[in-house]
């Protein structure tokens, strides 16, 4: 790690760390409003996945400062992270098959 | 004075031309922040299966699923407000990502008072996390009898999704801030400064490892915005 030593860091004001922990606030408490105001459906479950992404997002690019990596490892970094929530997706849609191959057969059986 | 990071090619073209140079890809960040971003990825991966778990058994069950803002309800003054505990979790470790960055920052400048002041503050926070997880558990496994093989509320796999996930999640705070109070204490003594060499390591360090733990205690935040929306608000 020699090559950090004496090395002039162009540092951010802290001022952008103070906005976005501002902005996780606001989106953590809307989504905290989408359960206390019983939002129900799909608006609830866009609601959730907007406010998550959002917040998901400000962390890895500012907190993480992704934002100012070089494309290489941002790239090595994100691709696999999207065919993760890629797969969550897939999985999700299968499960709704277990059950209806369950309801099939445990409840009406078979 | 410019540095050679600066002459390299920017963006796409900066892609190709890092991954087909010489001696290494990731230009401008150190073996220890790329093994860091490595193992980030390799616990996502972790965290996914739990993901991807938990939506699917709670999908594929045919028992009712416990509504987690009556579960996780707390009575306040005699009336019961949802989620009350959970809400004020998400604001205590989402305020120790704030601290966390700012110990960078403070990092980067090497600050060392300030940034070890900072990273105390995260650790606190995190132990605040901690802590009122515990509670949680303690409610939830003595006051109302929910276990991984055992739920009052409805599906059974409610407790051993539950206890999974969020154990899994507070082992990474509890080891985060042990670390955090290990770096604010090599912090305040000028170790970064004086060059001294670390116990296990026996290497020299530099302000650089402040910046690794913040990569750190950032994911374990990640994780909690992903583990919020899927399993409390859902």
């Amino acid at each position: 790690m020699a090559q950090y030593k004496n090395k002039k860091v162009k540092t951010h004001k802290i001022g952008i760390y103070l906005w976005i922990w501002g902005l996780l606030f606001v989106f953590s408490f809307f989504s905290y409003m989408v359960d206390y105001l019983n939002f129900e459906g799909s608006l609830r479950w866009t609601l959730i996945v907007l406010f998550m992404l959002s917040k998901a997002a400000l962390i890895v690019a500012v907190f993480m400062h992704l934002f100012w990596e070089r494309y290489a490892i941002v790239n090595v970094l994100l691709w696999p992270m999207t065919l993760m929530l890629l797969f969550v997706w897939i999985m999700v849609a299968e499960s709704e098959y277990t059950l209806l191959t369950r309801l099939f057969y445990f409840i009406l059986g078979g | 004075m410019s540095r050679a990071i600066d002459k390299l090619p920017k963006g796409w073209s900066g892609l190709t031309s890092d991954f087909s140079s010489d001696q290494k890809a990731f230009k401008g960040i150190s073996w220890g922040k790329a093994m860091m971003w490595i193992f980030i990825l390799s616990d996502a991966f972790i965290f996914s299966c739990f993901l991807i778990s938990y939506l699917t058994g709670r999908a594929s069950t045919t028992a009712p699923w416990p509504d987690a803002s009556i579960v996780f309800g707390l009575e306040v003054f005699g009336t019961s407000v949802p989620l009350l505990l959970i809400a004020i979790m998400t604001f205590i470790l989402i305020s120790s990502s704030g601290t966390m960055a700012i110990a960078v920052k403070y990092g980067y400048e090497k600050n060392r008072k300030l940034c070890a002041i900072f990273l105390l503050l995260t650790a606190l926070c995190g132990a605040a996390f901690v802590g009122m997880q515990a509670f949680e558990w303690t409610k939830l496994i003595f006051h109302e009898g929910v276990s991984p093989w055992n739920n009052p509320f409805g599906a059974v796999q409610f407790g051993s999704f539950f206890f999974m996930i969020t154990g899994f999640h507070g082992t990474h705070v509890t080891v985060g801030v042990i670390f955090l109070l290990i770096m604010a204490r090599k912090t305040w003594r000028g170790d970064f400064d004086t060059g001294r060499r670390g116990y296990f390591t026996t290497m020299k360090s530099d302000y650089l490892a402040i910046e690794i733990m913040g990569l750190y205690w950032h994911f374990v935040d990640l994780v909690w915005v992903f583990i919020f929306a899927f399993f409390y608000l859902w």
